[in-house]
């Protein structure tokens, strides 16, 4: 599934006191299973951003073209390649509402026009993408769980409408360590089965430089950088203008380039930082 | 070495479980003792016992067995919950669940209007909270017009407007944005050499490593207690943690043949041992 997103603008309280331009002609391109990462410092426009990418907010100006359809459109064409986006919201597991994780994760299915049957089916193969065994979690209550487990289970939720491109706002927000990693494991075992494609919104920029292929950069409700991590993340200066980060290995290479070391500078990962810095120092 | 402010002894504390399963102990026997002026980072994976224990040391929790003296007030003791709580204040996870009013220097005055503060004492003290957090200018505002990092700053001054001797902070910056982050560690650090004591509870190791000393938790017991440069230069420390970046990296460089001693925690000292090995 391609997502095209042409002038996209988006105004809050339009004519009133507070208005905000939350959006400004924002133009870009999600190929079918690419991994984007979308950065900005908070109030830039993400979450803005990716409320138009399923039809939740309609455009003030501009479209969003899927697979050659406007997603705004009132056809059923329009309403089913809706259906097809998935969007996890920050802090997902806010959400959970039923008395049973395996009715929640019926909740989309079921709103889909699934039978009974398919919509279990679909939600237990949904709870075991996410990690966790259906049989064992689904006569419990979501409220009982851990954070963690509510969390996968709200993402279970979505995946159980089995869309065609995940989009997720910042799903390790207030997670611990052990926590960040296995929800993103998690993310990246999804994409593998299941083929679809991954907008990841996020302030961690290590996560961006080890995962994503794309990069998207907003400020001020503006798109202000394309390119891939290593385009996105060579361009210290202007990323520290924006209010944001190098992720920990590019920012370690270049203090050692900046003491006059010999080292390359287009390094992402803790990896290829020992790599580089093997070849350097020994 | 400065007099302990916070003594907790032998302190164990269950939830009341819901389903009458087996009631699991968030704390089994925590001992420690919190000096004054320190700045002490609480580490460990969730549900290791962490905001148990500080909750417990401003009486919002009250020790299932074991004690907890605050300043030498034992906080078993109801009469003396008032000034116990004045004493430590607390700070919490979520900006939007700790603001009250709808204007930002009210809702830094809710705190000494409750201790009965006069209303001239009131206005001062407010003043002085809203501008040691760099919040004076936005005094007028709405909560809901501030950024996060500003809210969480919002609340650290009712903290400070009740003149508290130590601040706890429960994971503050696990909401917010890296400059909302940055801008709540400046102004710990500020009131750390202000000599307020602080407590800040994290799951940011590089923000564990800004304090004098680290706890670190697990299964409701302290499983390491001391400074950040004796954790982080533990090879496998066994806990189940992870290291600040520069650690990790040094360890594997390690283990190719580069020479650099354990005692390089930070980026800094990382690329000062790699340029001198030139």
């Amino acid at each position: 599934m391609r997502i095209e997103v042409k002038g996209l603008t988006h105004v809050y309280s339009e004519g009133m006191p507070f208005e905000t331009v939350a959006l400004e002609d924002v133009n870009f391109v999600l190929e079918p299973g690419s991994f984007t990462g979308l950065i900005g410092h908070t109030g830039s426009g993400k979450s803005t951003l990716i409320q138009h990418l399923n039809g939740l907010l309609r455009p003030m100006e501009g479209a969003v073209i899927v697979d050659g359809v406007n997603i705004a459109d009132k056809s059923d064409a329009a309403r089913a390649l809706r259906r097809k986006i998935g969007l996890v919201f920050q802090y997902p597991e806010h959400q959970l509402f039923e008395e049973t994780v395996l009715k929640d994760v019926c909740f989309g299915p079921k709103n889909l026009g699934c039978t009974q049957d398919e919509c279990e089916e679909r939600a237990l193969h949904a709870l075991s993408l996410v990690g966790l065994d259906g049989k064992a979690f689904q006569d419990r209550s979501p409220f009982g769980l851990s954070g963690g487990e509510k969390r996968r289970v709200a993402i279970a939720g979505v995946l159980a409408m089995e869309p065609d491109v995940l989009i997720l706002d910042e799903p390790t927000a207030g997670l611990d360590p052990a926590g960040h990693r296995s929800i993103l494991d998690m993310v990246r075992q999804i994409k593998r089965e299941r083929d679809l494609s991954i907008l990841l919104v996020t302030h961690n920029m290590d996560d961006v430089a080890r995962l994503a292929d794309h990069v998207l950069v907003m400020q001020s409700g503006r798109l202000v950088m394309e390119g891939t991590p290593l385009e996105i993340f060579s361009e210290d200066a202007k990323l520290q203008t924006l209010g944001l980060s190098l992720p920990q290995a590019t920012r370690l290479m270049n203090m050692l380039a900046e003491r006059g070391c010999d080292v390359r500078t287009d390094i992402l990962t803790l990896q290829e930082a020992e790599e580089e810095i093997v070849r350097a120092f020994i | 070495m400065n007099e302990p402010i916070i003594n907790v002894e032998q302190l164990y504390f269950s939830y009341a479980s819901e389903e009458g399963g087996e009631q699991i102990p968030a704390l089994a026997g925590v001992s420690l003792s919190i000096e004054k002026g320190s700045f002490v980072a609480m580490i460990g994976p969730n549900g290791s016992g962490k905001s148990t224990l500080a909750k417990c040391l401003n009486a919002l929790l009250l020790p299932g067995s074991g004690t907890v003296h605050v300043f030498g007030m034992d906080t078993r003791e109801d009469a003396l919950v008032w000034d116990i709580r004045k004493s430590v204040g607390m700070v919490f996870q979520n900006p939007d669940n700790q603001l009250v009013s709808s204007i930002v220097e009210d809702d830094v005055a809710f705190g000494p209007e409750n201790l009965g503060v006069e209303p001239a004492e009131i206005r001062k003290r407010v003043d002085a909270a809203l501008a040691s957090v760099d919040m004076y200018e936005h005094r007028q505002k709405g909560p809901h017009l501030l950024s996060g990092g500003q809210k969480q700053r919002v609340a650290i001054a009712g903290v400070l407007a009740m003149e508290s001797q130590c601040i706890v902070l429960d994971e503050p910056t696990a909401m917010l944005d890296p400059s909302g982050r940055k801008e709540v560690m400046d102004i710990i650090h500020r009131l750390h050499a202000d000599g307020k004591t602080i407590v800040l509870i994290t799951h940011f190791m590089e923000e564990a490593a800004q304090a004098d000393r680290i706890i670190s938790m697990e299964r409701g017991k302290i499983v390491f207690d001391g400074t950040p440069r004796q954790l982080f230069s533990q090879e496998d420390n066994g806990h189940n943690l992870d290291m600040p970046f520069a650690v990790q990296l040094a360890a594997k460089l390690r283990s190719r043949g580069l020479d650099i001693p354990k005692q390089a925690i930070t980026d800094q000292e990382l690329v000062e041992y790699l340029c001198a090995s030139k």
